[in-house]
């Protein structure tokens, strides 16, 4: 079933360009959609509620960005030096939130990436400041193949994000992913079976940074932009509310819920002149400036109507469980 | 005496006085989320758009009916707090069972959705707001200047803060709190109407945020995105202080102000951040936070 249902992704994935998708779009998708599953490596299989994971994507990305356009160092390795900067920062973030339990945790994140982003907006020989960093160039994979096609950006983008996507599956189920779901479970309980607990934790925390910076970095050579809003903790909020609309705690639920939300976020517009010339209300023609207020209906009837999300919905339901969460 | 650490005296004191009228208002938000956490279990994500709402009550009220500020600093507060009653009962009540990280996560999107229709209505400018002509102009107290409205802001909240330590702390009302935050099945067997009480609670939490809004008016500007840094800088402050005891958030509260003051006469730059520092150094030091115990 599972396979039946990768191959189909895949066959879509492999497809969608052909199909009329624009490439660029695709690949933004992508990226979103990697940086939801590494978000869900921490909530939904350790437990644990990051509220300040854009440190990770944006800081990753304002590194892979500097290192391609002011270093100008081969396209692979700006990637890994994002990823670095985003494991590094991942684990000095996480070592001091996991002093902390629940709520807490949280809290503790969203401060720490707060500081990140004053950070970012003060370096502005580095970030750019308020502009941002512009004209990250592309450059060609191995010295050979140059990735200003469209299309073959998409491809590589693609084999990456389900490199990715396989990792965090071989994770999931590896011993130490089924640790992890011990501490999510029960957290006490885990501990008197003698695991370190911190350990396990940090270690978890500084994956799920490292996968959010291979999305920012890549996310940045898509764009060939970087700016301050990937390091903002709107952000960071954006990323919870894809992992809560595909499904916390399911492997396919942040593919589609990144892929939802970021849609909306783009034709939100649309619709809403859409539904100003059906309805005649003037009001709609300003649902394109009001996204986060859409984000925050969406947040409000997810947490209140259907917490396991679509893809946690419709596992339940194969498993005869039809009570609310 | 004229100068400290080559910083000259009045501008030293100015400083400082703006640092405790910021400590205020962590004060007063610190402890409506505390208070709220005690018995609820829930950090209001949206306390900073209901300080906002405060904030533009008032303004809406001087703006639209031409009430004065004494009026507003009572309406906005009961309006905001009545806000509060209708999200506790309409959607807050059906988290209690759930994991604390729901509640956490829902008052994130009430955030969003408030902030987004003061925002569609207003934009992101700065609404004029003017200090009330009874606390206009200022005191000359020899050493330096006080600002009347600035110290009529540290009085009011400390006034607010202290009352709301000795009701919960002194009184039968409190007890019946306290008991509630402890246990409240067994509270709740004694006859008292728990449900009634945590509504209540979370609307006077959030009246409270909506009062300090209304003191910050005129002192910041006006704006639908005005709750949205200082709500991650009270989280910051709970960290440090811990939500265990009413007290503990006032003082971490204040403290926290002045620091941030002093920060700005000597390490401008760090002034944005240095609260996230001390949290940082706390962190490493007393990860349960001051005065916290840890739940």
């Amino acid at each position: 079933m599972n396979k039946i249902g990768y191959g189909i992704a895949l066959l879509i994935a492999l497809a969608a360009p052909v199909l009329g998708g624009y490439p660029p779009f695709l690949s933004k998708l992508l990226c979103f959609a990697l940086f939801a599953c590494a978000f869900n490596l921490l909530i939904g299989y350790t437990g644990l509620l990051s509220f300040g994971h854009a440190a990770f994507f944006g800081m990753a990305g304002y590194a892979a960005g500097n290192a391609l356009k002011v270093w100008g160092w081969p396209m692979e390795l700006g990637i890994l030096f994002g990823v670095a900067v985003a494991a590094v920062l991942g684990l000095v973030m996480g070592a001091l939130a996991i002093r902390r339990q629940g709520i807490y945790f949280a809290m503790i994140t969203l401060a720490l990436a707060q500081m990140v982003y004053f950070a970012a907006l003060r370096a502005g020989e580095w970030t750019g400041g308020e502009d941002g960093l512009q004209g990250v160039p592309r450059g060609k994979l191995l010295g050979l193949i140059d990735l200003g096609n469209d299309l073959t950006l998409y491809y590589l983008v693609l084999a990456i994000a389900i490199g990715g996507f396989a990792l965090i599956v071989r994770i999931v189920h590896s011993p130490f992913g089924q640790v992890l779901k011990a501490i999510k479970e029960n957290e006490p309980r885990a501990i008197s079976l003698g695991y370190d607990v911190d350990k396990y934790k940090l270690l978890a925390f500084v994956l799920s940074a490292s996968l959010a910076g291979l999305a920012g970095a890549v996310n940045t050579l898509v764009q060939g932009f970087e700016t301050l809003t990937d390091v903002h903790w709107t952000m960071s909020g954006l990323v919870i509310l894809m992992t809560l609309v595909g499904g916390m705690g399911t492997l396919a639920g942040p593919v589609l819920g990144a892929m939802l939300i970021i849609a909306l976020e783009n034709k939100l517009g649309d619709l809403g002149l859409f539904m100003a010339s059906v309805t005649h209300i003037e009001w709609f023609n300003t649902l394109g400036e009001a996204v986060n207020m859409v984000t925050g209906f969406i947040f409000v009837a997810c947490v209140l109507l259907f917490r396991r999300g679509i893809i946690g919905e419709i596992i339940a339901r194969f498993a005869g469980n039809t009570k609310p969460a | 005496m004229n100068e400290i650490f080559g910083v000259p005296l009045p501008a030293m004191m100015s400083q400082l006085l703006l640092g405790l009228v910021n400590g205020s208002f962590y004060a007063m938000l610190s402890l409506g989320l505390a208070v709220i956490f005690g018995l609820l279990n829930v950090i209001n994500f949206s306390h900073g758009a209901l300080y906002m709402m405060g904030a533009f009550l008032a303004w809406m009220g001087i703006e639209y009916f031409h009430l004065n500020y004494w009026i507003m600093l009572v309406l906005a507060p009961l309006v905001v707090g009545l806000f509060g009653v209708i999200i506790e009962r309409t959607m807050l009540r059906w988290l209690y069972q759930l994991d604390h990280l729901y509640g956490l996560l829902l008052t994130f999107g009430i955030t969003l959705m408030v902030e987004g229709v003061f925002r569609s209505f207003y934009g992101v400018s700065g609404q004029p707001f003017s200090v009330p002509e009874q606390l206009s102009g200022a005191t000359d107290l020899g050493f330096m200047l006080l600002p009347n409205y600035r110290g009529w802001v540290v009085l009011a909240s400390l006034v607010v803060c202290l009352s709301t330590w000795f009701v919960i702390e002194k009184t039968k009302l409190g007890s019946y709190l306290r008991a509630g935050t402890e246990n409240p099945k067994l509270v709740e067997a004694f006859g008292v109407n728990v449900p009634l009480m945590v509504t209540l609670t979370y609307g006077f939490g959030v009246a409270l945020a909506g009062f300090a809004g209304v003191l910050a008016a005129p002192v910041i500007q006006v704006q639908p995105l005005m709750g949205q840094n200082l709500i991650i800088v009270v989280f910051a402050v709970v960290v440090i202080g811990g939500m265990g005891s009413i007290l503990g958030s006032i003082l971490t509260g204040l403290g926290l102000g002045v620091i941030e003051g002093l920060t700005k006469v000597f390490y401008p730059e760090f002034s944005s951040t240095v609260v996230f520092l001390v949290m940082v150094v706390v962190l490493l030091l007393r990860p349960a936070g001051l005065f916290g115990k840890e739940k």
